[in-house]
């Protein structure tokens, strides 16, 4: 999944499949400063949602954290798995701990996020 | 400039993520709180807190000057080897900081906070006077807090045989010099285990064999759940000087009787019993969220009698949900909290939630 991984400075990171969905999750550099997450509130399926809108939130023992959708689009699909083991987020945030699946709407705005270089350099 | 004590390096080649602690560099995990928290619950973890003060009291006033300095009656310390946990106040009655007075064979030796080392030592020092009392800390000295119900069998094994059935036999809050160790059945998790000051030079030696018997390193983030999840208060969020201690669960800590030992605040303290007899003085209670989410230092309680305050809160890995301490009104009897989504109600309790691997409240 990493190949095409996008990034945005709030720390989500966005992957798109060959059909046009993509797949929302956390970055490694935000669970790590998040510490172990222990609920995870994720949004509604059919929720249309814009890019940088508040739709998620990830509660570690430490701190709750806003999750900023990075694209706009319509929710398809939630990670349930993460209602009984939200933990997946620490120790699978690429795969496993995924968040959600959207639909996009602007496939434009894939091009205003950060490649894993820039990225990279964003959480130093 | 940032500190660090002498098992820094140790604590790097654990995997310990380092984080700023009152101007010292230290372990906030190992790569997970929730299990270094499960580890002290069930088995045994070691923690480094040499970042800790540790001051020795000598001279022919020391037990005076004690009995001066802090809330609770240190001769009520009747043989060395016994310790005890108070408070010091200052004159206004607010809590300066809480702390361990040990009483070694030939004098006393307090333990501070690291975040309040310069007033306390500044404290200890404006309070002895004209005591005939010398106040030396020791720097020199490592500190490590062994804890979980394998602790103290698993430092036993590590120590000289004659040392063995001495430190295996250690009731709680009693204490023993064996050269130039000092052991103590003290600690700040809710469960039974050792705090261990040597030699700063010969801990990262025990930190090894510590860790080869299985004993797991663990973090400041697991030590602030394990002492929130025991009911016990942390300097600087529960209490501070403009808390009285009756507003901070520490009435037991103070000695009322004899009524004729002066300690430093007694006036104001006594003023303060009177006030909470009255009803006008706040209390500190826990509380038990039993829906989803974490309640957080410095959110409001709303409550029948008033508003109140969280002072310390955080998610309880052993109660699979959020618990807190909160200062609210005396006689409250019904408190909500602010969660996304409006007002939540959350349960009231006795500040003491969970002892020796069990929830203690129904």
């Amino acid at each position: 999944m990493s190949n095409n991984l996008k990034f945005a400075k709030s720390h989500e990171w966005v992957s798109v499949d060959e059909s046009g969905l993509a797949t929302v999750g956390i970055s490694d550099y935000a669970q790590s400063a998040l510490g172990d997450v222990v609920f995870v509130d994720l949004p509604k399926i059919g929720a249309t949602v814009s890019a940088s809108a508040e739709v998620a939130v990830v509660e570690s023992v430490k701190a709750a954290s806003d999750i900023y959708t990075p694209v706009s689009g319509e929710i398809v699909e939630i990670n349930t798995a993460l209602q009984t083991a939200p933990d997946l987020i620490n120790s699978s945030p690429l795969d496993a701990g995924w968040l959600y699946r959207i639909k996009l709407t602007n496939v434009a705005e894939l091009d205003g996020l950060l490649d894993e270089k820039a990225y990279a350099a964003v959480c130093e | 400039m940032s500190k660090r004590t002498v098992l820094y390096q140790k604590h790097l080649d654990a995997g310990g993520k380092i984080v700023d602690f009152a101007g010292w560099e230290m372990p906030i995990n190992y790569g997970s709180q929730l299990a270094e928290h499960k580890q002290v619950r069930e088995h045994a973890g070691v923690f480094d807190v040499s970042h800790m003060t540790i001051v020795d009291i000598h001279g022919t006033d020391a037990l005076a000057y004690l009995r001066k300095l802090v809330t609770n009656d240190v001769a009520k310390l009747d043989v060395p080897g016994r310790a005890l946990y108070t408070g010091m106040l200052n004159e206004a009655g607010g809590v300066v900081d809480d702390l361990i007075v040990y009483r070694m064979q030939d004098h006393y030796r307090v333990v501070v906070n690291c975040a309040t080392r310069e007033k306390d030592l500044a404290w200890l020092a404006a309070v002895a006077g004209s005591f005939a009392v010398t106040l030396a800390e020791r720097p020199e000295l490592a500190i490590l807090a062994v804890h979980g119900p394998e602790a103290i069998e698993r430092v036993c094994t590590l120590l000289p045989a004659e040392w063995q059935p001495v430190v295996g036999a250690l009731g709680n809050f009693r204490c023993v010099e064996l050269g130039d160790w000092f052991i103590a059945r003290t600690g700040y998790t809710g469960e039974k285990g050792l705090e261990v000051m040597l030699p700063a030079s010969q801990a990262p030696a025990f930190w090894d064999q510590l860790l080869a018997a299985g004993v797991l390193p663990i973090g400041l983030g697991a030590r602030d759940t394990l002492r929130l999840e025991a009911g016990m208060n942390l300097y600087g969020h529960d209490m501070d000087e403009s808390i009285s201690p009756l507003a901070a669960n520490m009435e037991q800590t103070i000695s009322w009787m004899p009524e004729d030992r002066d300690f430093v605040g007694r006036a104001a303290v006594t003023l303060h019993k009177q006030q909470q007899l009255a009803g006008t003085l706040p209390i500190l209670i826990g509380l038990v969220l039993e829906s989803r989410g974490v309640l957080r230092e410095g959110q409001k309680v709303i409550t029948d009698k008033g508003d109140g305050i969280i002072t310390s809160g955080t998610f309880s890995p052993t109660l699979n949900c959020s618990i807190a301490l909160a200062r609210v009104p005396v006689g409250t009897t019904d408190c909500h909290v602010e969660l996304r989504g409006g007002q939540t109600a959350v349960r009231m309790v006795k500040p003491n939630f969970v002892r020796f691997g069990k929830k203690v409240f129904e």
